[in-house]
């Protein structure tokens, strides 16, 4: 054990000594949060709508100004033919249009369908679909408020939405939260992934063999003063996720550290194990950043939803252990949801952890023979 | 010449021989072409929801009916109790609740007007917008179903009535995978591109070996065209390899010039690269360069519109974005391959990139000079 503590101390004057680079590692996840915070958004506003009336009305001006009261859409255009479009749309000054049939006002008054196109820019498709269902909610509200005559009354019903956890539908409520997943992650495993490559490199790698550190004591030696760094960062960020963007943290906090410092170390151990299986700094590098980097912006749920995904991307989301720090990250924070419905992912994460670390000591020993 | 070609050579030798990283730069990046692309969408199908129907009629049975039989919803759960389905929407099991009130039968009857109260889970953002906005569509044209119905005889008396059509342009079928193809070959391109190159001459300075090419008659500029020249080629080899996938496998429409794409692509990987070079001439170890790499090819992909809309940015980050050179790569992308821009077309971006590529290789060659001298 003494040796073990000599090698923590040996650790702890490294970063000590270079207070600069524990200073960017600390802070790398605090100033991408803050960055990306306000990037990763996905509400949809200021929608740039062009209207095309051939024969404008009152009740064509009546769906027009429904659009524009709607806080989503802003008209920037209004023209009297289709054709008139095509400019618009290929230079981005339009994103939506809404056509009018030339007879709407007359077929809506005969009760013949009222002819109504509404064309989307889905070059994004989904901002495209999105955009499509908000010019449709639009109408059809519209449609729900036409009177209808005594004689003939129409059925209506009436939706009567609540967004749950989430009401004002903000999307940095989202995303802050998943943007802290994203980021601790790859960060803590970039930190222990060339530890060992780099001694490898460097020659002093026989220097620890010599010693009569176990390997487990070496592993344990390695991880845990980036375990502190990590750890702080995970404070700051919360900080930062509170103050700076208002995201509420309505469950406990002292469970969402614990949780964070979990979620550290499973990524500290999976940057060991690639370090100790490599030989090299360059491939432990490329092969954290490939394994890390999209896999996590993709299949953690942080920006698509998993429940979107065809069934085998599911499946292999669940060895991304950013799907399960999503999951809890906003069930503690915008849920305010506590163990008895996260014991899962907590579960999930702590066994991965252990299992990660386990293989980083198994593939240590067999370096060692 | 010969000194450019043979110091090419042997960075390619240190790559081929690797096989390791070759899987790396070769396999790996293709693989997950294939299965990410298909990862990125809001589209909804099956989302699970729970009905609590407490009026158990044939209007209420209706709604379930409709929104069972239009295959945005699977229905998981029916049990009539408002508890079970908060329990379920804390523990994520299904999506949306909805909640049919006792009455409601009679007060669609009576009054023509009847509530239906959908509770949609917030935290699934972009989804919950649009599975709330379809569970609207269901219930307007059963609505409209139940009042046709009723008033059948006399096509004077029908209510009034609007037909939407819609249509998308440029991506007609809404295929995401149209879209996330070139985003993420882009994507990856970038981080082999950079990553790789300033990786390298971090490596020659930790090892040393950057000292003995510095005292070799070779000139600044042959070391730095043969460093990079070997990386370019591969992000290009990349780009064929992600091409001829997106084509065979995906079916991505390729409507524009596939040799005017390369060409474009020439000039963003000299500024991929360039970037590489820069950061590896700044930094003393592999370690910092990845660190600080790792930091610039996030900003490059988060804030270049692949994975979320530029224009919900927030407004500086809107402007941020126009200096990100893949931002404009990926438009002029997409421009080529799905709505088959031309040069005209693609000439504002591209000036942009051109401009980059100069600046940054400019730049990068002059922090090389500082560090050797």
């Amino acid at each position: 054990m003494s040796a073990l503590r000599g090698l923590l101390r040996k650790e702890w004057f490294h970063i000590k000594r270079d207070r600069r680079t524990a200073t960017v590692l600390v802070m790398l996840p605090v100033v991408q949060v803050l960055l990306f915070g306000y990037a990763i958004r996905t509400d949809v506003d200021n929608v740039r709508l062009a209207v095309v009336d051939p024969a404008p009305s009152n009740t064509t001006l009546a769906l027009r100004n429904r659009f524009a009261a709607a806080g989503v859409f802003r008209i920037v255009a209004s023209v009297p033919r289709t054709e008139d479009l095509e400019p618009l749309f290929q230079n981005g000054t339009a994103q939506q249009a809404i056509v009018f049939d030339h007879d709407f006002t007359e077929d809506l008054g005969r009760g013949t369908p009222a002819q109504l196109l509404i064309i989307t820019d889905a070059t994004e498709p989904n901002t495209g679909a999105l955009l499509q269902a908000y010019a449709q909610a639009v109408i059809q509200q519209y449609q729900l408020a036409l009177p209808a005559s005594p004689a003939r009354p129409a059925s209506i019903i009436v939706p009567v939405t609540r967004i749950r956890f989430n009401p004002t539908r903000e999307s940095k409520n989202l995303f802050v939260p998943g943007l802290m997943a994203f980021v601790l992650t790859i960060i803590s495993a970039l930190m222990t992934a060339i530890s060992l490559t780099r001694e490898k490199e460097t020659g002093t790698m026989e220097a620890l063999l010599v010693s009569p550190l176990r390997p487990w004591e070496i592993i344990v030696g390695k991880v845990t003063p980036y375990l502190a760094i990590g750890f702080a960062s995970v404070l700051l960020v919360l900080v930062e996720a509170r103050l700076v963007f208002n995201v509420p943290v309505r469950g406990s906090i002292p469970l969402l550290l614990f949780e964070g410092l979990l979620y550290v170390l499973v990524s500290l151990a999976f940057g060991m194990l690639i370090s100790s299986r490599t030989s090299s700094q360059r491939i432990a590098m490329m092969g954290v950043f490939l394994t890390t980097l999209l896999p996590n912006i993709l299949l953690s749920g942080f920006i698509f939803p998993l429940e979107s995904m065809p069934a085998i991307l599911r499946w292999i989301s669940y060895v991304i252990p950013g799907r399960w720090f999503v999951a809890i990250a906003r069930g503690i924070m915008l849920k305010g949801i506590g163990l008895e419905y996260l014991w899962r992912e907590t579960l999930y994460i702590a066994g991965l952890a252990t299992v990660l670390l386990a293989a980083s000591i198994r593939s240590f020993h067999e370096r060692l023979e | 010449m010969r000194q450019i070609f043979f110091l090419a050579q042997a960075e390619v030798l240190h790559i081929v021989r690797d096989r390791i990283l070759l899987a790396q730069t070769l396999i790996v990046p293709m693989v997950q072409l294939l299965v990410l692309s298909n990862a990125a969408t809001f589209e909804i199908r099956n989302t699970p929801i729970q009905i609590i129907d407490f009026d158990r009629s044939a209007a209420s049975r209706g709604v379930v009916n409709h929104l069972a039989a239009n295959g945005y919803f699977d229905i998981v759960d029916t049990t009539p109790s408002l508890a079970r389905a908060n329990e379920r929407l804390l523990d994520g099991s299904i999506t949306m609740a909805v909640v049919i009130p006792h009455d409601f039968e009679v007060s669609l009857v009576k009054t023509g007007v009847a509530p239906v109260e959908l509770s949609v889970n917030g935290e699934k953002g972009s989804s919950a917008g649009i599975v709330q906005s379809y569970a609207t569509s269901v219930l307007i044209n059963y609505a409209k179903s139940l009042s046709a119905g009723r008033v059948l005889s006399d096509p004077a008396s029908r209510p009034a009535q609007i037909e939407i059509r819609t249509r998308s342009r440029y991506n007609a079928t809404q295929n995401y995978k149209f879209y996330m193809v070139p985003g993420i070959l882009v994507a990856l391109m970038t981080i082999i591109g950079s990553l790789l190159s300033a990786q390298n001459i971090a490596r020659e300075k930790e090892l040393g070996t950057l000292e003995q090419l510095n005292v070799t008659p070779i000139t600044r500029g042959q070391f730095i065209i043969a460093k990079l020249l070997p990386f370019w080629v591969l992000g290009l080899i990349e780009l064929a390899l992600g091409l001829l996938i997106g084509k065979l496998v995906f079916g991505i429409p390729m409507v524009g010039s596939i040799p005017l794409l390369f060409g474009v692509a020439a000039v963003y990987l000299a500024v991929a690269v360039g970037i590489g070079l820069w950061v590896s001439a700044m930094v003393e170890t592999q370690q910092q360069a990845m660190f600080v790499t790792f930091f610039i090819v996030n900003i490059y992909l988060l804030m270049s519109g692949l994975f979320t809309p530029i224009d919900s940015m927030a407004p500086w980050v809107q402007s941020v974005t126009l200096v990100n050179p893949v931002r404009h790569f990926v438009t002029i992308s997409r421009a080529i391959l799905m709505k088959g821009a031309g040069p005209a077309e693609i000439a504002q971006p591209f000036l942009i990139l051109l401009g980059t590529a100069v600046f940054v290789l400019i730049v990068a060659v002059n922090q090389y000079r500082k560090r050797a001298a």
